[in-house]
């Protein structure tokens, strides 16, 4: 394991996040020569996607599919590059004039980079239904990690609910392993369809189609899926039923474990605590940093990218990745020779080609996004929707003064599950838009450290005296 | 809850609230409690509603636990140990553990 | 809006704006409230939450009297308060500490105190010096390195952010008019009223109440005011929500009735609200261990920097202008501190047409000439 006191203070490249981005911008750059560190707070590399692929108990291949494998290769190609891969590295503050800071086992340290490619991903966008905090309710995501990383599989009545390309193969992935589904309930609204069909000629150029459709089948073949337009969670102290309603019809299920999904967002965080502008995308109903076409940010040396920079799935981001890297060898290293960036766009552009269908397709209801009454928006504070509502209504604009009011977005998720919700309550009950809405401003540390690794920091004499009077 | 796919090879014992949970090497705090069957590792600081792990990819602090001591600690990314003592967290964290 | 929609337009919706505005409200004027957006510069989101009374005034004896005259209404403040909104700002007065960490620091401390209680005028209350056993017993989890402290039984605090959020409540349903988004970037007097220009059109009322902070340095001159300010930056650390331990809030330390630690009090001459600089941050929780060194295992879950307003000397400045008559300035840097005051005793001068020179003649910025003068 690589301890703090092994790592350099300075790095031409730190790159932040080890899943297909990271691993192959840092894999690019260094064999270009470039000095590159790669940092995961995760135990292993690899990412959402490729989660556990040093390390997964699966050995039956055909569980988590050939896509899954082709992480593999990335992860030796990085490991084989000569960049040092650190995991168990949290970083929490990165500001503009590149000063990371990470914590590994309990230590902080303060690392100065030339570039930094900032890869750390997508979340789960939030799912804030009734009872979406109760113990058995978990995104489709954990329990996918839970298969990859450790070989666990959901036991007792499961549910799937939600929408997206995810939901599916998760779906496909349980089932391979054995485990039974009882229904997917899907929340897709059947008028996506409408709004999808001009992307269809695209969708059917790109890689997606054949494998979805697969997939579709493989899944509807073993598990009925209900269409619904209402659904919560209830139980006592943990989930036992979920009600829904499908066609006008109200119903009720008896249930142990519900995977929610709808769609992936971009993980802002650390981007925009290190002041990178950013966007709304309503294409994709959430912020997405503001970048170039090398992947660089509105702050100089810094880059995004992968699903980070915007939602675009696991292979474009390491065309994205290389994209960021080929950027950062030009600026540290001119000699070094790299591929030409423009025969990666248009890979790149290949990747993409599907996304508009998909985005379109499954644009995940307003019913689901918008929560109403006693339904909690930020889990960390146990703040309600109807409390947003009143204070929007009372004049409250954006969610940094709501967040003064009703501190929601204070606790140590530190937004990430009620940021966009709340942005788009508020904009909902001003009629305005989400873009005019904004988002929380955050300020490092972006993942909590303990307060003697605070103190453990360097202080110059000018700083002491702003202090100690 | 969650049960393994298979029987694996290495194996280490960890306590969570006194009770002896067998893990797989490479499991994390979070993945041993679910597949040992604890339905929830604490309690919320604001109103103490049960929590259990939602996302196991460090962003949502469900899973914050009690390590060797330590309060507040991310069970979803942190790897188990041979002999680790894990407790559920009540509430509000206690100064000094 | 029409012209006599408004008797008073406060410029500015931080703690002094919207506690001033309330003030008025229930004397019964009609009032709007206008306010930046979102993201806009605020301290009253940024503040330490401190309702405090030791160490203010050397300089200017007044300033110690008119902190202890806040200090004593804000029983009443907060009690009247929640019996408007139903929410409970959780002031507390269980007096505060300021800890030394060495002989120096502990003598400075003295020094200071000794200084500020010999000025002519000053207002009589009691401030000690403690040793370490003497504070150990009120405060049984400090550090070795804590040599003593400063006491002062007047001090407290409240959970700032709520008293934002219910004075927000209150003037709402007082029908105070809210009017965020509305910089004002020009205010004339015209047909014995006050014409503001805002980036949302004009707002008009029959008299003026500056509250904007630093910026009523600019705004203050367009009504023959003026408001010399000198910004300044603070940083603060916050900790996860923590059982009771801490029952007295210390002058850089206090937990919350929340439960979480707010560790605070740097000064730095930036301007840059989106700044933060690590080292002072780093400073902060190096002497919050030394004094609680159960803290350091805590988890920081956010840091905070604040553009605090300052003025010139750093006293308050309560003025009304000769030239254009019912216009205020009001700045200050302890706002919530001062609420108390600002809801209760210089809302009602406004309300009246006139400052009360008896009690805030010391307040006026021409004291900022006589200074040159001499
Ligand atoms: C780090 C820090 C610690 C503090 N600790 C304490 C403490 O412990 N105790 C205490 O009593 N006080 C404390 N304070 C001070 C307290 O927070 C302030 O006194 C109080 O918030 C000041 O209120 P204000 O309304 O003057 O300014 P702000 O709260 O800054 O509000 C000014 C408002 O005016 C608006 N505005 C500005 N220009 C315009 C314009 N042209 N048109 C319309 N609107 C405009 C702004 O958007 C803003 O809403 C602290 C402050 C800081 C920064
Ligand atoms: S389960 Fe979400 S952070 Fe650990």
């Amino acid at each position: 394991m690589t301890g703090p006191s092994d790592l350099s203070s300075s790095y031409d490249l730190v790159v932040i996040g080890g899943g297909p981005a990271g691993l192959a911008a840092a894999a690019l750059a260094a064999r270009a020569g470039v000095s590159t560190v790669l940092f995961d707070e995760n135990p292993g590399i690899g990412g959402q996607i490729y989660r556990g692929i040093t390390s997964t108990p699966i050995k039956n291949r055909a569980v988590l599919g050939e896509d899954y494998w082709a992480g593999a290769s990335l992860a030796a190609e990085a490991k084989a590059s000569g960049a040092q891969i650190v995991t168990g590295a949290t970083v929490w503050s990165l500001d503009p004039s590149r000063q990371v800071g990470v914590s590994i086992g309990g230590e902080a340290r303060m690392i100065q980079a030339h570039r930094v490619i900032i890869a750390t991903g997508s979340l789960e966008r939030p799912f804030p239904i009734p009872g979406w905090t109760l113990p058995g309710v978990m995104t489709a995501g954990a329990a996918q990690t839970a298969l990859k990383a450790h070989g666990l599989v959901p036991e007792g009545r499961v549910l799937l609910a939600g929408s997206g390309p995810l939901l599916w193969l998760l779906a496909a992935q349980l089932l391979r392993a054995g485990t039974t589904i009882e229904t997917i309930l899907d929340t897709t609204p059947r008028s996506n369809w409408l709004r999808a069909l001009p992307h269809l000629a695209d969708f059917l150029l790109s890689p997606y189609w054949s494998k979805g459709l697969a997939l579709l089948r493989e899944v509807r073949a073993k598990v009925p899926v209900i269409p619904v337009q209402r659904l919560s969670a209830h139980g006592e102290g943990k989930l036992q039923h979920v009600e829904y309603q499908s066609a006008g019809k109200d119903y009720r299920r008896q249930a142990d474990m519900l995977f929610l999904h709808q769609g992936v967002v971009p993980n802002v965080n650390l981007a925009n605590a290190a002041g990178v502008a950013h966007r709304w995308s309503e294409r994709q109903l959430c912020f997405e940093p503001v970048l170039d076409v090398d992947s660089g940010s509105s702050v100089s040396g810094i880059s995004v990218a992968g699903d980070g920079a915007g939602i675009a799935g696991g292979t474009a981001a390491v065309e994205r990745g290389r994209i960021a890297a080929i950027a950062a060898v030009r600026a540290v290293k001119p000699s070094a020779s790299v591929p030409d960036p423009q025969s990666v766009r248009q890979r790149l552009q290949r990747e993409e080609l599907g996304r508009g269908f998909l985005d379109a397709l499954y644009r995940p209801a307003d019913m689901f996004r918008l929560p109403e009454g006693e339904t909690i928006v930020c889990r960390c504070e146990e703040v309600m929707a109807q409390q947003i509502h009143d204070m929007a209504a009372k004049g409250c604009e954006g969610p940094n003064q709501m967040k003064a009011f009703l501190r929601c977005g204070m606790g140590p998720c530190q937004g990430r599950l009620c940021g966009l919700t709340v942005t788009e309550l508020i904009a909902n009950e001003r009629h305005t838009r989400p873009a005019d809405v904004g988002y929380y401003r955050l300020r490092p540390p972006v993942k909590p450290i303990t307060l003697a690794e605070l103190a453990s920091l360097p202080i110059s004499e000018a700083e002491r005296k702003a202090v100690e009077r | 809850m969650f049960k393994r796919l298979g029987e694996t090879a290495s194996i280490v014992t960890i306590e969570v609230d006194g009770k002896t949970v067998r893990a797989r090497t490479g499991d994390t705090v979070a993945a041993a409690m679910l597949a040992g069957g604890i339905d929830h590792c604490r309690t919320t600081p604001v109103s103490g509603a049960p929590r259990a792990p939602y996302c196991l990819m460090g962003v949502c602090f469900e899973c914050l636990v009690i390590i060797d001591g330590i309060g507040s600690r991310q069970g979803c990314l942190i790897p188990v140990r041979d002999g680790m003592r894990v407790e559920t967290q009540q509430g509000k964290r206690e100064a000094g553990r | 809006m029409a012209a006599s929609d408004y008797d008073v337009a406060i410029v500015g919706g931080g703690l002094v704006g919207v506690a001033t505005a309330w003030g008025l409200a229930r004397e019964g004027c009609r009032v709007a409230l206008l306010d930046e957006g979102d993201r806009a510069v605020r301290a009253s989101r940024g503040n330490f939450a401190l309702v405090w009374v030791q160490s203010k005034g050397l300089g200017l004896a007044a300033y110690a009297g008119w902190t202890v005259r806040s200090s004593n209404a804000w029983t009443g403040f907060a009690a009247t308060l929640k019996e408007e909104t139903g929410l409970d700002v959780c002031f507390q007065r269980p007096g505060g500490f300021h800890l030394a960490l060495s002989e120096r620091e502990l003598e400075a401390r003295a020094n200071i105190l000794n200084r500020l209680h010999n000025q002519p005028g000053i207002v009589d209350y009691k401030t000690e010096i403690l040793d370490h056993s003497q504070v150990a017993k009120m405060l049984p989890d400090i550090g070795r390195e804590v040599v003593g402290a400063s006491y002062c039984p007047l001090d407290g605090h409240v959970n700032s952010l709520r008293l934002f959020r219910t004075l927000h409540t209150a003037i709402h349903t007082r029908g105070v008019k809210y009017l965020p988004s509305h910089r004002v970037e020009s205010i004339v007097r015209e047909g014995g009223e006050f014409r503001l220009g805002t980036t949302q059109g004009e707002v008009r009322a029959g008299r003026v109440a500056l509250a904007a902070g630093n910026a009523n340095m600019q705004l203050a001159p367009m009504v023959g005011l003026e408001a010399p300010m000198k910004p300044e930056r603070g940083q603060i650390v916050v900790t996860e929500r923590l059982r009771p331990f801490l029952h007295y809030p210390v002058v850089t330390l206090r937990q919350t009735d929340e439960g979480t630690v707010m560790i605070g009090d740097s000064k730095e001459e930036s301007i840059d609200p989106a700044g933060l600089t690590l080292g002072v941050s780093a400073t902060e929780a190096e002497r919050a261990v030394r004094q609680f060194p159960l803290l350091a295992n805590v988890n920081v879950v956010r840091t905070w920097s604040a553009i605090r307003v300052m003025t010139q000397d750093g006293f308050p400045i309560y003025d009304e202008s000769e030239t254009h008559p019912g216009a205020f300035v009001l700045c200050c840097h302890s706002g919530v501190t001062l609420a108390a005051n600002h809801a209760l005793t210089v809302a009602p001068m406004i309300a009246r047409g006139a400052l009360d020179k008896t009690l805030v003649a010391p307040f006026s910025a021409r004291r900022f000439h006589v200074q040159e003068a001499g």
